[in-house]
């Protein structure tokens, strides 16, 4: 394969095929902690697509180094100490961006999607290609975070995107919508079952689609028999 | 040639190094964002202070006048504004306990006891039902704006679910009475250490003593 098209392959993965949460079923913990707004499912998720495009590269160049016995934890230590530096500097120079993402910042270290990556893909692949990686899952994990939480604020509060110029600044106020004007609000999907609920009804839409797709492929090899062989 | 890489020792020794590397980095990133750390937290300090004390009141640099109580709960640093010589506002931390753990709450409050304003700087409250209180979702705090316990009753310093003043939220009573009962005891601890937070010149001189600079110039006509 063509090394552009290996890399639109990795990230094509990432966000659908291989989806972290929608397929991995991973980083749930995270994914039901901080959808309960899409703003705050947009920012955990940009937090850790950037801290797994680093991670990613940083164990891909030292991965001939590491040994397989202690590759675990070499891998947690140094992605540990790339959120730590991460947490700190945004501290430092974004500090606006800090006061929202604060909390969750450390909670990425114990997100198994990137020690998963680091373990499935990272040790095994070149920087260039991890970094692709570490997009696509990151942006396929961004991407279900939003979505999840915007279904779930949307049901719950009525509103979408709801302080998006609080985190991303002045010039993203434009996406702050009130879906539902004067609504009085249902609670349940803001809280954790909310977050179980509608995830689980994105999963089964998943399915769904993904079982129709394959069908779709399936019938069309079948019908036609004479391109499927070229 | 490669065999000593499946030794035990090369294992530590690699492990070790790792460590060391890490460890490494993280002090030096440490030491580079310390001071912008700092200044950032200081930053915020200033703007939660500045928040609850109207500029009018403040010339001075509240961060760096300060006094230390010893209250039950521990110590309580109390910032000091002052726009003349004499302390004309007092803002300070008190702390409640909402539903989902403390309420960080900012109280600014003027000689006379009155509250100037009052923020809710840290929360862990439930997202769209205690989180009302803070001043960017809802205005529902400037509600103690003016306030003092000369002009407000024991009994109306509760929520309206409990004979008082203040709105409760639907689905969220425990918040808003958390934030209610902190600032009343926030007031309180104004009260017994009035002396203290306002310093030597905690008594008012009589009014008349001291001609109002600004009120000279009205009383004559002016050119305009």
């Amino acid at each position: 394969m063509s090394k552009p098209s290996r890399a639109m392959a990795i990230l094509k993965d990432g966000l659908w095929t291989n989806n972290v949460t929608l397929s991995q079923k991973l980083a749930l913990c995270p994914l039901l902690a901080v959808t309960s707004t899409a703003t705050n499912g947009l920012g955990m998720g940009i937090a850790t697509t950037a801290v797994l495009v680093m991670t990613n590269v940083a164990i891909s160049l030292v991965r001939g180094v590491i040994t397989p016995q202690v590759r675990i934890p070499a891998f947690i230590l140094v992605i540990a100490g790339i959120v730590t530096l991460v947490d700190m500097a945004i501290n430092a120079y974004a500090h606006e961006l800090y006061k929202v993402l604060g909390l969750f910042i450390p909670l990425i270290v114990t997100n198994c999607v990137i020690l998963g990556r680091a373990e499935a893909f990272a040790s095994r692949n070149g920087p260039a290609y991890s970094a692709a990686d570490g997009l696509g899952m990151g942006m396929g994990f961004t991407a279900a975070l939003t979505g999840i939480g915007a279904i779930r604020e949307v049901l719950g509060s009525g509103t979408l995107f709801a302080n998006a110029s609080l985190m991303l600044g002045a010039p993203m106020a434009f996406l702050e919508t009130t879906v539902i004007s004067d609504y009085k609000g249902f609670l349940l999907m803001i809280l954790p079952p909310g977050g179980f609920l509608v995830l689980g009804f994105a999963l089964a839409a998943k399915r769904i689609f993904d079982t129709r797709a394959s069908r779709r492929a399936a019938a069309a090899v079948a019908t036609e028999p004479a391109s499927a062989c070229h | 040639m490669a065999n000593y890489r499946t030794t035990p020792w090369f294992q530590g020794v690699l492990l070790g190094g790792f460590c060391l590397v890490a460890s490494v980095a993280l002090a030096y990133g440490t030491k580079l964002t310390a001071p912008a750390i700092e200044s950032a937290a200081k930053a915020d300090l200033t703007a939660s202070l500045n928040q609850v004390i109207p500029a009018s009141k403040r010339a001075n640099d509240m961060t760096a006048d300060t006094v230390t109580l010893d209250t039950p709960g521990g110590k309580t640093i109390v910032y000091r504004a002052r726009s003349g010589k004499k302390v004309d506002a007092v803002a300070y931390r008190v702390v409640g306990k909402g539903y989902g753990g403390d309420i960080v709450i900012v109280m600014g409050v003027d000689r006379s006891g009155e509250i100037l304003g009052v923020r809710v700087v840290q929360h862990s409250e439930t997202p769209g039902l205690g989180d009302k209180i803070d001043a960017r979702k809802t205005d529902w705090v400037h509600g103690f704006d003016k306030l003092s316990r000369a002009n407000t009753p024991d009994a109306k310093w509760a929520v309206k679910k409990d004979g008082g003043r203040f709105d409760q939220f639907s689905g969220a009573t425990i918040t808003p009475r958390a934030v209610v009962k902190a600032v009343k005891e926030g007031l309180e601890l104004f009260e017994a250490n009035r002396a203290q937070m306002l310093g030597a010149e905690a008594d008012d001189p009589p009014a008349a003593s001291v001609p109002d600079p600004a009120a000279a110039p009205k009383s004559e006509r002016s050119v305009s």
